[in-house]
């Protein structure tokens, strides 16, 4: 059967072109690979080469001819042993059969988008991430021991356990082994595991970022920590193109099984390049989980459960809270489950949602709000993605009033994500507009003066959760 | 004011320390090995699957079942034909975007492949990773991947975890000319080096990155010794001739499996069609694509040499290209009547 010649799309969005040239006649025989025609697109002057073997039968769209669309039969090829004459006079093979692409359907896209919560007709929220199951809390048995650590043990017991549970765990970063960890985090880790499961990298960020996430495709579960999350900048394409994106490109054959971890956002007095908060940054990401704990029980758990998480995790840590003392219930293997928030006080007056070191400045809100006659509920996220805002919700549908603190930079903030949400889905609810108290709209100062006033204050909570009381 | 130095045509001259007493590490690839005919025969088929399904592709790609960007490797068949001839199970791949040879090459199955350039649900990422990113776990194909370089440290982490597993298994990592100058290849040789990974680093200078000529782009334009500042030892290859290509992938996974550390390929290839569909190739002339398809056509040596050592007849050729085309036609039905993904497809496969 002899073939037709189609007018190709040589860019992804020609739709038509001008058959510029020939470069054979009727007669010609023509091999794979030859090159037939030129055709001009919309950017540039294109070959065209022949795909099959035969002779061209007839030229059906000569030379010159102006928007010819794509897939419109060109030229007609008898394959060899054909009758030329019989191809040529035969009128395009199958001609008008066009590919049909089906569209994809529309109304299909948002149906997994959450519930509306509003009712009323309101319509449904956009911009919600697919869902993702999350387990309860495990409960804490009464009488439960509880043991004073720093959020610095926390981590480190945190990586030895999962360490000495699972072969296929390690940890590579910079000063992670020989110097004992920039924080001291890994302290030990070396002298009980080895310089081949603690592992001392170059300062190459990017490189071994990469490393990590390849070592992860392979089923390997690798730590890796970052000095600071500053530095991670170098390695952001490896963590977003690279391991957050693989499982959904792989249609769900390999992704990275991995962590991300070290201290992000402000510690004090090192300026604008080392003092930044990325917890809003890595929330985009659909393929991330991101995890930002407080206290050292939600560092422990949440760190364990990052690392047993098929998922990359980015674990976001706090220079200054390492060293601060929490209580932490001693049982062996505990683990808390990754998306869950935390209610850290009951409250019924107003809803402040924190995370973090942004914590330090809720609690001591709520504390003076209280004296003030003032009830706050402080819910701790612990989790940035999946983000738990059925909690958040929960608080305001019973407070009606709700102010965000986080040490981040204002625009397209964590606490934009969480007001966004609340308007879309607890509308009614509300008795005042959301407050969103963030860091300041400038880089960091190094005065110490100055780097006060950039951050977030105990103040500005206080008067902000007045604000929405009407008070 | 400080003073000025004076101008000089010359520039200065600097003290030369002669630094010998290291190992030079560029390496002389070593003979192109002979080739017996079963082996002769299966680098034909190989190299010709990869070629039809190429063109097919180029085909679909004009009628508009393909979208988006695709990169043809036809020229180039030659390097992962014979790479993949010295490897064993378990041994990874892992390439840029110009991955549907690799893919081939892997044992990957037509249908899949071409199904995942139209976009369907049968493609080897049920049509959500498209022409640049594919993977399959069962060949060991780590993708597939759209930014260039990154393919790079990646392919030193797979060799890392060999290592990890001490399990025998080298990964062959592999990228062009114009990803050789990103700075994370860089970063991933020095620990590649460092910490003596199993990986063979494999470039394909086919000349130009994109429309840039190496020596526009490239200030040391012998990739081979790319290594040197890591002690990594490099060899150009003649990457148009599969046997030549063979026998430097056996003394690379020899040198990689004995423990002494990665190494470096430098196959020298070339691209016949544009960079990409919408690529008219005006930075390049005519006769030199034409003088490379002539002399030194990958397939077509491999065919005069099976016809002149009386291997096979023609029409012995004929039935396999038969056989080759078939597969190929029977690839680009497939992927166009196969349906698109569910729309349920949209949310799966962000979390485990």
């Amino acid at each position: 059967m002899p073939t037709n010649i189609l007018m190709p799309a040589l860019s992804p969005t020609m739709e038509e072109g001008n058959l510029a040239k020939w470069l054979v006649k009727e007669g010609d025989t023509v091999s794979s690979g030859d090159v037939i025609a030129e055709i001009e697109t919309d950017k540039a002057t294109m070959e065209v080469e022949a795909v099959d073997e035969g002779t061209i039968a007839r030229i059906v769209v000569p030379a010159g001819s102006e928007a010819v669309k794509v897939n419109a039969v060109i030229a007609i090829l008898a394959a060899e042993g054909e009758d030329v004459a019989a191809a040529a006079s035969g009128g395009p093979a199958g001609a008008e059969a066009m590919p049909q692409v089906a569209e994809a359907p529309k109304e299909a896209v948002s149906q997994d988008a959450g519930s509306s919560a509003a009712g009323g007709g309101a319509p449904a929220p956009t911009h919600v991430p697919a869902q993702v199951k999350v387990a309860d809390d495990p409960d804490i048995p009464a009488g439960t021991e509880m043991v004073s650590m720093t959020v610095r043990e926390a981590l480190n017991s945190a990586m030895a356990e999962e360490m000495r549970r699972d072969e296929d765990v390690l940890i590579m970063g910079e000063e992670v082994a020989e110097y004992q960890g920039a924080y001291k985090i890994t302290q030990g880790l070396l002298e009980e595991f080895g310089a081949r499961r603690v592992i001392d990298t170059p300062i190459t960020e990017h490189g071994f970022a990469g490393i990590g996430v390849g070592a992860a495709m392979a089923g390997l579960k690798p730590i890796v920590e970052f000095m600071t999350f500053n530095f991670a900048m170098q390695a952001i394409d490896q963590i977003i193109n690279s391991a957050a994106k693989t499982l959904y490109m792989s249609g769900g054959q390999m992704g990275a099984p991995m962590v991300f971890r070290g201290p992000n956002g402000a510690a004090a007095r090192v300026a604008a390049q080392h003092s930044q908060c990325y917890a809003a940054w890595y929330s985009h990401i659909p393929g991330l989980k991101v995890v930002q704990p407080y206290t050292a029980a939600d560092a422990k758990g949440l760190l364990k459960a990052a690392i047993r998480d098929p998922n990359p995790v980015i674990f976001l840590e706090n220079e200054i809270l390492y060293g601060q003392s929490f209580e932490v219930p001693k049982i062996e293997d505990f683990v808390l489950p990754i998306g869950k928030a935390r209610i850290h006080r009951s409250g019924g007056d107003a809803t402040i949602v924190s995370f973090g070191i942004g914590m330090t400045y809720a609690i001591k809100a709520a504390d003076r709000l209280a004296e003030a006659g003032i009830s706050c509920e402080v819910i701790d996220l612990r989790t940035i993605r999946p983000m738990d805002l059925d909690t958040v919700i929960a608080s305001v549908r019973k407070t009606g009033r709700l102010v965000t603190v986080e040490e981040g930079f204002p625009q397209s903030s964590v606490g934009d994500h969480i007001a966004s949400q609340v308007m879309q889905r607890a509308f009614d609810y509300l008795d005042a507009p959301v407050v969103t108290i963030c860091g300041k709209d400038v880089p960091m100062p190094y005065a110490a003066n100055l780097e006060k006033l950039a951050l977030p204050t105990v103040d500005e909570v206080v008067e902000a959760v007045k604000a929405v009381s009407y008070a | 004011m400080a003073a000025r130095p004076a101008k000089s045509s010359k520039p200065p001259r600097l003290k030369q320390t002669p630094t010998t007493k290291d190992a030079p590490t560029k390496m002389v690839a070593p003979r192109p090995e002979k080739f017996n005919k079963e082996q002769e025969l299966a680098a034909y088929r190989e190299m010709l699957l990869i070629r039809r399904f190429e063109e097919k592709a180029g085909q679909l790609y004009g009628m508009g079942f393909i979208g988006g960007f695709c990169h043809l490797y036809i020229g180039q068949e030659a390097v992962v034909v014979g790479m993949q001839m010295a490897m064993i199970e378990g041994d990874q791949v892992i390439t840029g975007y110009r991955d549907h040879g690799h893919m081939l090459a892997c044992g990957m199955s037509p249908d899949g492949v071409m199904a995942e350039l139209t976009g369907r649900r049968g493609g080897l990422s049920k049509g959500k990773g498209g022409s640049m990113h594919m993977f399959s776990k069962e060949k060991n194909f780590y993708g597939g991947h759209g930014i260039v370089g990154a393919q790079v440290s990646l392919g030193t982490g797979l060799g890392f975890a060999n290592q990890y597993r001490d399990n025998g298994n080298v990964s062959l990592t592999y990228f062009g000319d114009g990803a050789s100058n990103q700075g994370q290849v860089y970063e991933s040789f020095n620990m590649a080096s460092l910490w003596k990974l199993p990986v063979i680093y494999i470039i394909e200078n086919n000349r130009y990155a994109m429309g840039t000529a190496v020596s526009r782009a490239s200030a040391q334009t012998d990739f081979a010794q790319r290594g040197a500042s890591f002690n990594i030892p490099g060899m150009q290859v003649d990457g148009m001739d599969v046997r030549a290509v063979k026998a430097a992938a056996d003394l690379a996974a020899d040198y990689c499996r004995s423990g002494q550390g990665p190494i470096i390929l430098e196959m020298q290839t070339y691209r016949y069609r544009g960079h990409s569909m919408s690529d008219p190739a005006k930075y390049r002339s005519k006769d030199e694509v034409q003088k490379m398809r002539a002399e030194h056509d990958p397939i077509e040596q491999v065919k005069l040499r099976l016809i002149e050592g009386k291997h096979a007849s023609e029409d012995d050729l004929k039935a396999i290209d038969k056989e080759i085309r078939d597969i190929v036609a029977k690839s680009a039905d497939y992927a166009q009547n196969d349906p698109e993904p569910d729309p349920s497809e949209l949310y799966t496969d962000i979390l485990r």
